[in-house]
């Protein structure tokens, strides 16, 4: 036990005396929270549309007041004909142009039906389609508000669930913490061991009466620790800086995290028993986890829209079933029950990695 | 004390090893002579357990490199090449880690490296990348001996180590020596064969010799000449053109001669004088480590 | 030796914080001199080597190499200068040809100057057989002459050796220091490092630090009379004990 606690004393010491990597550590999660969470944003805020008014009746006037009152949009100017739009989609001026047919106004009286053309510039397909359903959001909640007991049965509301504003930080802040998490663990451990190697320390540890698994433990537990800390600070940026709604636990949550910093750790440890320098430990470590786990988690490109292969290989990667566990419980608020299926999977990955990780754990140099 | 019986190694297609065999006696300070690349790294992993032999045996005290690697590793004292420390730990964080892992403290055994960690003390605050290469190689061997071992095996304690420090820690060893331990150490310095009880001169994964430094040089089988003139190296030259001659290599500022015995002062003098070569001074003498190494080699 | 003098160092010292590496040094070394640089692990030689390469400036005195400042001129300085250490010679992963090609290249060789050194090296040093092998294959004692005559592919004023020698068997050790004294005799001037005190004694002058200082500076023979020494060694051990 005493040699124990000398050996994580001695870790936190090599932690806290590298100030750069220190730095880093702390340092990275919060720049990338603050990069995702207000530079990378997907939501729409005061976007330049135009508007082509055929009708010019009551009801096309107020529905165009509500739009121009919206922050989400920004009507340029009323365009006058047809030949105009292809024009200004050229020069680049809108995102999107509404058109509203002849007889808007009375279609809507009377058929409580009325199209209304929304024709987006879908050069950049993922704004075109947000701003399109929100238009449309709008023109929903117009005809509701306006004839709300003639078309009950017409209301085909998107509403968007548990992010009603489609904000992004919720989606970043759980992607951001896997990652940090991913890298703080696996990466750190990983480079640490390899390091003992290259500065030779480790052949005396091995020829000392120290058990491999109290030199696992030992450098697994710091890195736990610091992990949990960065998770903490993560999740306090999350919540009061991005406002990001807490649902859930706050016990089951922390186990989550822990569960998942466990998985990383023995990852980091299984590198280390191959790499026997720090570049080579920092190279697989990239390649083979953290690559993946922005990939293929769907932290950025949905898995549904991946090919077969991709889907089924997304389902080896933790980063993608943390994601999970982490938005149920924070932004839906579900207890275990609901994520019983993802926490199983952590588990199950965690205690064959950990095995094969003592299996490979090499008592000599070879 | 250690045994080392047809020890065979290889690296792929490379052989570091090639049937080695030598004994050490308990209290001896036994010495491993070779310039890098002769294997001796290799072996001293055999001999702490770290690296598996391919083939032939090797103990410690009785103990199989093999079979009782956990005893072995609890009863040696290992210093490897490149004084493996914690660059970024103090020379008292250093000391002490090493002592909780192997199960005692500094305290306990402080009798043991009171002698080395007096010069270490006024630096014990400071981290051990900022020390001298002399100063690393005084905490290495501390931390290799708090544990109070019974055999000491030294990689290359003296590499990259300035003279002054080298004698020091020459010096150290004999003391240990007196206490009674058990020292292996390799060398790449021949100069240091003549201060080991017995040595082991190794080239290419091969013992060229084995024998205490006296005898070693007592068997050396020519007549050997120390000659000093005026420019060394041209005399070197010259005297590599000398018929009778078996070898000549500088040693400083003289050369080295070997020749057959027939041949006497007298000629070799004259052969240089013939050759214009002046101040002369020539002299019959005892062959060093170093003379008996090179004739190995050839 | 035509009295030529290559390395003129004034004064020179440098300063970390309180700390004095280097400690107000003069010297000279002369055109085509085998100059010995000895001191003990920490009394400043590295300190002082980094500063005649440009490598780092002065903090106070002043020094000229091949003709340059160390601190105005470094450029210029560094073309002018070649540098092999234990630690730092050539690529482990790349072949006796690629070193030579790449080096060759760094120091602005035209590629038939670089294939023409190629082919002499090979026949000086005996190559014939592991050109093409890889450095890392090859026994230290080749790579450290085949390193040494890479550090002067370009000609250079002065070659910077910084224990060039270490852990190498002691006939190929004398192969090296035959190679430096054919280099000093073309006229490139050898500034040497060594923990070999037999080697120290090759060298046509010697200089020795201590504590950041220049304790003796002279030929051995001048040396050993000074300090009543029968070799090197014991020059060394008086001095820095």
């Amino acid at each position: 036990m005493k040699t124990f606690a000398a050996f994580v004393r001695k870790e936190f010491k090599h932690i806290f005396r590298d100030r750069k990597t220190l730095i880093i550590l702390f340092g990275m999660p919060i720049v990338m929270v603050i990069m995702f969470g207000f530079a990378i944003r997907t939501e729409i805020s005061n976007s330049r549309i135009a508007i082509l008014d055929h009708a010019k009746d009551a009801h096309s006037q107020k529905l165009k007041n509500k739009i121009s009152a919206s922050e989400y949009f920004n009507v340029v100017t009323e365009l006058n004909s047809e030949e105009e739009i292809g024009e200004i989609f050229k020069r680049g001026d809108v995102k999107l142009v509404l058109v509203f047919p002849q007889d808007f106004g009375k279609g809507l009286v009377n058929e409580n039906h009325s199209p209304i053309q929304i024709i987006a510039d879908a050069s950049d397909p993922n704004t075109a389609n947000i701003l399109s359903s929100y238009l449309q959001a709008t023109f929903q909640s117009y005809v509701n508000e306006e004839l709300n007991l003639q078309a009950p049965n017409l209301n085909i509301t998107t509403r968007m669930m548990y992010n009603p504003e489609n904000k992004s930080v919720y989606m970043f802040v759980p992607g951001v913490m896997t990652i940090i998490l991913m890298l703080v663990s696996a990466l750190m451990t990983s480079i640490t061991v390899a390091k003992e190697k290259e500065i030779g320390t480790m052949e005396i540890l091995l020829v000392s009466p120290l058990k491999p698994f109290v030199i696992i433990l030992g450098k697994i537990i710091p890195y736990l620790v610091l992990a949990l800390i960065i998770a903490s600070t993560i999740l306090l940026l999350g919540l009061y800086v991005f406002n990001m709604p807490m649902n859930g636990s706050y016990y089951l949550l922390f186990a989550e995290i822990f569960l998942f910093v466990l998985c990383a750790l023995v990852l980091g440890l299984l590198i280390s028993t191959v790499a026997n320098s720090q570049q080579t430990a920092m190279l697989i470590s990239m390649m083979a986890l953290m690559l993946p786990s922005i990939l293929l988690s769907g932290f950025i490109f949905p898995i549904s829209s991946m090919p077969l292969p991709l889907q089924v290989i997304s389902n080896a990667i933790p980063a993608k079933w943390f994601i999970i566990i982490i938005k149920n419980i924070m932004l839906k608020g579900t207890g275990l029950e609901a994520i019983m299926f993802e926490t199983g999977v952590l588990v199950f990955i965690t205690v064959l990695l950990t095995l094969i990780a003592i299996k490979k754990f090499k008592i000599r140099l070879e | 004390m250690i045994t080392v019986q047809n020890i065979n190694k290889s690296y792929g297609q490379v052989q570091a090893l090639k049937s080695l065999s030598f004994n050490v006696e308990e209290g001896q300070l036994y010495g491993l002579i070779g310039p890098d690349g002769a294997g001796k790294t290799t072996l001293f992993r055999i001999l702490t357990t770290l690296l598996l032999a391919d083939s032939g045996e090797a103990t410690l005290d009785g103990l199989d490199v093999k079979k009782d690697y956990k005893k072995i590793r609890k009863m040696v004292g290992y210093m490897p090449e490149r004084f493996s420390l914690y660059m970024d730990l103090t020379v008292e964080e250093n000391l002490n880690f090493f002592a909780t892992v192997f199960q005692t403290t500094v305290e306990e055994n402080y009798h043991l490296i009171h002698d080395i960690y007096q010069m270490l003390e006024p630096f014990k605050k400071r981290k051990a990348g900022d020390l001298s290469g002399g100063m690393k190689q005084k905490l290495a061997l501390s931390c290799a001996l708090i544990h109070k071992p019974r055999v000491l095996l030294l990689d290359e304690p003296t590499t990259g180590v300035d003279p002054v420090s080298r004698k020091e820690f020459w010096e150290m060893l004999k003391k240990l020596q007196q206490g009674g331990l058990t020292t292996l150490v390799s060398t790449p310095f021949l100069d240091e064969a003549e201060l080991c009880d017995e040595v082991a001169l190794v080239q290419n994964g091969q013992i060229l010799k084995v024998d205490t430094p006296q005898n070693i040089a007592l068997a050396f089988p020519h007549k050997l000449w120390q000659i000093k003139s005026k420019s060394n190296y041209k005399t070197l030259k010259i005297l590599k053109e000398f018929n009778q001659k078996i070898s000549a290599f500088a040693f400083g500022n003289v050369v080295h001669l070997a020749t057959d015995l027939e041949v006497n002062e007298m000629m070799i003098e004259s052969y240089l004088k013939n050759k214009g070569v002046e101040q002369i001074q020539i002299q019959a003498i005892q062959a060093g480590i170093e003379d008996v190494f090179m004739d190995l080699m050839q | 030796m035509n009295g030529e003098k290559v390395i003129e160092v004034k004064n020179l010292s440098k300063h970390f914080g309180q700390f004095k590496a280097v400690d107000d040094i003069s010297f000279d070394v002369k055109k085509g001199e085998v100059f010995g640089f000895l001191g003990a692990n920490g009394a400043g030689k590295t300190t002082a080597i980094k500063m005649l390469t440009g490598i780092w400036s002065s903090s106070s005195g002043q020094a000229t190499v091949a003709g340059f400042d160390i601190n105005r001129n470094r450029n210029k300085l560094k073309e002018n200068i070649g540098y092999m250490s234990q630690k730092f010679s050539l690529y482990e992963d790349l072949t006796f040809k690629e070193n030579v090609r790449f080096y060759g290249g760094i120091y602005g060789l035209s590629n038939k100057e670089i294939s023409q050194k190629t082919d002499e090296m090979i026949a000086h040093l005996e190559l014939d057989n592991i050109k093409n092998t890889l450095i890392s294959e090859i026994p230290l004692g080749w790579k450290q002459k085949i390193a040494f005559s890479v550090a002067v592919i370009h000609r250079p004023k002065i070659v910077f050796l910084d224990e060039p020698t270490s852990g190498v068997d002691p006939i190929t050790r004398r192969q090296f220091w035959d190679l430096i004294y054919e280099t000093a005799e073309s006229g490139i001037t050898v500034f040497v490092t060594t923990h070999y005190m037999d080697e120290a004694e090759y060298c046509d002058r010697i200089s020795m630090m201590v504590q950041g200082r220049i304790e003796a500076l002279g030929s051995l023979d001048e040396l050993l009379e000074k300090h009543d020494a029968r070799n090197m060694d014991e020059v060394f051990v008086k001095l820095a004990r």
